[in-house]
């Protein structure tokens, strides 16, 4: 009785004495997280004590720290909790800097604990020192630099409320090992009082104005992007009862497939660089085009004054800068897609559900005449596989599995996102902001960690593979059944094609001369290999693949030489697509190959 | 925040009050921003400037609410209305930063800096130098038989002008603190 009333208390005050170590978990239990990557080293010694000593959290050791924060990210992505990662301090801290820039540009919410050499020595080039803040500063949303134990726990809760609030982002705190050690007093989460709350509902006038352009729009378009991913299910739920209801086409960048069923009616398929002729055409042809949640990035836009010249802009986004910092918005709404999406319907339902419905089936008749181009199709021939056709009977062999897909970089991602049915939204886990190689693999591990019974599949190229091949001992040992798709060209494909049309097919460097033998790879780490190079095996092998209780590489030996289409040159516009092979001829003048 | 009596900056939370952007007329803006005083906040706002590509004419910085841990920055800055728009919007998403404000487009505002002039010489330059100060409202704070050390403040132009006058009379270095500016009124 006596015990209870104690704990009462001291829940009542909530604080309590401990230390720092001791802290983090507390601190990481308390906010809900159940899974942390990371990699020990002498500065986290003291909190990787304390990893041991409980059983609400489990570790997973990754083979580098790379590895840690892109597994976090597939993590946070595939499961809408932020992703968790505890490093040590100096090369464990600049190793995770690729994955938190990553995260940033993807708007990820990841936490990053890095330790830090004792405050006493900060500043003296101790071993295993870098001005880990100072590094990170400009790749992370925000971060930290604890020195005194007492503010240990409310910095850790402040940064779990600054990375997964407005548009989420990578935190990171540095703990230095004396502050681990001391004690201080500890503070269960609390609603935030910070400042930093971020506006989600959006202008109602604003809102009002984006309704009278729905309703009197000849040629609507919905380009969405991954901030409805970003704003939760229901935000989804939401684009789908708009576009449903007005019956407007809908198109999607690659961070946000999945917001809108690939099965749907209105389905454009993805726009872009390398998207779909009828939503690449649709976007140019518009008269309204409502962005949701997408920033007008450079891979979308393509040549910025040739970009939908004639179309009314609304822009929907939680982050105010990303509105008119490339693409000038005529309707700029700020706030949570979410939020703003559930406003918009409350407001065009109440006047009345009117649509320009004469002159939106116009529009869809001439949608119709684009789709005839069918801008997809390839000749599978009876001796290569083309990659192509492999993720086409990767998607028939596994569309009605419950299905997670990463990628790599390059054409395979491309591909994937060209080839492969996206039903739901946290289902397709790519690097788009900044296209890291190396991301798909640790990314797949993340993902099968928050759904340990789900098909989740890594799209890979052999040289972006490579890049964190070594997570396969964390597959291993954590027996988690990833299953990697490499499409194996021999080449650094998206390299290759550019060299190709660019560089006057001088290919400097965009090939492997030792490529590994990737079954006795698989072998040697006890993982299974299976190599396909017929057409004829591919659809047994792939269901080998799926039916290995077990990690997979899986050696697809594809056409060396394909080029991925349809694609907008750098510096053209959206309806300056190549089609093909034929399409290429001294297609980017000197001006765009200045472009990336 | 109700002491410091400022207006809540017009583009923290909201992108409707922009102004028309897409110009390219280089536009000079004065820049003031509430920051949380915490060991990197400068380094935060510097960097955004620097990875940017941003301009930064003058940067002046120190703790004004010690209580409330505020520091003012304050920063002229050029660019087109559009890049304009987009330093504000950036400096607003950084975690730190409370309010920003933009001086040059809220209203009438006072602009005030504070330099100090060495100027040396002999004979006619020195009493030319002296009557010019005097003209100036600049304060003699440091005098041998060979120099004086001038103060000044004022608005940036004034300070300019003092420093082209006093030039060819013998200046041999200048120490200058930046601009400092508050909106006028309520």
């Amino acid at each position: 009785m006596r015990k209870r009333q104690t704990a009462t208390s001291e829940h009542a005050d909530m604080t309590r004495q401990m230390t720092g170590a001791k802290m983090v978990v507390q601190a990481l239990i308390d906010q809900g997280v159940d899974t942390v990557f990371g990699y020990p080293g002498g500065a986290v010694l003291p909190i990787y004590d304390e990893v041991f000593q409980q059983n609400s959290i489990k570790h997973i050791l990754v083979r580098h720290e790379q590895g840690a924060v892109h597994a976090a990210e597939g993590y946070a992505r595939a499961t809408g909790k932020p992703g968790v990662c505890l490093v040590t301090s100096g090369p464990g801290a600049t190793n995770a800097v690729t994955g938190l820039t990553d995260a940033l540009m993807d708007s990820i919410p990841i936490i990053v604990l890095t330790g830090q050499v004792p405050t006493f020595m900060i500043g003296s080039d101790a071993f295993q020192e870098a001005d880990t803040v100072g590094i990170t500063r400009p790749c992370t949303k925000h971060n930290w630099l604890v020195k005194e134990t007492d503010k240990l726990s409310d910095v850790i809760h402040e940064a779990f409320h600054v990375a997964t609030s407005g548009r989420p982002g990578p935190v990171l705190i540095d703990i230095p090992k004396d502050v681990q050690f001391a004690t201080g007093s500890y503070n269960a989460p609390k609603p935030s009082t910070s400042h930093y709350q971020p506006q989600v509902k959006g202008d109602m006038e604003a809102i009002t104005e984006l309704v009278a352009a729905l309703e009197v729009a000849k040629r609507p378009v919905f380009y969405t992007g991954g901030g409805v991913i970003n704003s939760g299910p229901e935000a989804s739920q939401l684009l789908r009862e708009l576009v449903s209801s007005t019956g407007f086409p809908i198109t999607s960048t690659l961070m946000g497939l999945g917001c809108y069923p690939a099965s749907g009616k209105h389905w454009l398929g993805m726009l872009g660089m390398h998207g779909l002729y009828e939503a690449n055409m649709a976007m140019h042809d518009c008269d309204l085009m409502i962005n949701i949640g997408a920033r007008f990035d450079d891979r979308i836009t393509g040549r910025i004054d040739a970009f939908s010249p004639r179309s009314k802009k609304a822009h929907i986004d939680i982050d105010p800068s990303s509105i008119n910092k490339v693409i000038k918005a005529d309707i700029p709404i700020v706030g949570d897609v979410g939020h703003v999406l559930e406003d918009i319907l409350k407001v065009w339902k109440s006047r009345g559900r009117k649509t320009n419905s004469a002159a939106v089936a116009k529009w869809w008749g001439q949608i119709e005449e684009w789709k005839k181009v069918d801008c997809l199709k390839f000749k599978q021939g009876p001796k290569t596989i083309k990659p192509q056709h492999a993720l086409a009977r990767l998607e028939a062999l596994t569309k009605d599995h419950d299905r997670y897909i990463c990628t790599e970089v390059g054409q395979h991602q491309m591909w994937a996102a060209q080839y492969l049915n996206f039903e739901d939204p946290n289902r397709w886990m790519t690097s788009g902001g900044l296209g890291t190689m190396g991301y798909g693999f640790p990314a797949s591990i993340g993902v099968q960690m928050g759904h340990p019974d789900a098909l989740v599949i890594n799209v890979a190229g052999e040289a972006s593979w490579l890049m964190n091949m070594q997570e396969l001992g964390t597959a291993m040992q954590f027996n988690l059944p990833v299953k990697q798709f490499i499409l194996n060209n021999e080449r650094l494909g998206m390299v290759r094609q550019w060299q190709e049309l660019l560089h006057g097919e001088r290919y400097s460097h965009s090939w492997s001369e030792s490529l590994p033998d990737f079954v006795k790879l698989a072998e040697a780490f006890g993982a299974k290999g299976i190599i396909c190079s017929d057409p004829a095996d591919l659809d047994d092998a792939i269901m080998e693949m799926i039916n290995h209780d077990g990690p997979v590489l899986f050696d697809c030996l594809v056409e060396k030489h394909e080029n991925c289409f349809p694609m907008i040159p750098s510096g053209k516009a959206h309806n300056e697509m190549l089609l093909g092979e034929a399409d290429t001829q001294g297609v980017i003048d000197a001006k765009g190959s200045v472009l990336v | 925040m109700s002491a410091l009596k400022l207006k809540k900056g017009s583009t923290s939370h909201s992108a409707y009050n922009l102004r028309p952007t897409f110009s390219d007329v280089i536009e000079k803006h004065t820049l003031a921003v509430l920051v949380e005083n915490e060991p990197g906040v400068l380094a935060r706002v510097i960097g955004l400037f620097a990875g940017r590509g941003y301009n930064i004419e003058s940067l002046t910085v120190a703790e004004v609410d010690h209580q409330g841990h505020l520091s003012r920055i304050t920063i002229v800055t050029t660019g087109t209305p559009q890049v304009i728009e987009q330093i504000k919007a950036q400096l607003g998403r950084i975690v730190s930063v409370h309010e920003v404000h933009d001086l040059t487009v809220e209203g009438p505002s006072v602009e005030r800096e504070l330099a100090m002039f060495k100027v040396a010489g002999q004979g006619d330059k020195r009493v030319e130098a002296l009557r010019l100060a005097d003209i100036f409202r600049a304060n003699v704070v440091d005098s041998t038989l060979e120099t004086f050390i001038f103060e000044i403040t004022g608005a940036p132009e004034k300070i300019d002008a003092f420093a082209d006058l006093m030039r060819p009379l013998g200046l041999t270095e200048v120490a200058r603190t930046g601009v400092a500016a508050l909106p006028r009124g309520d």
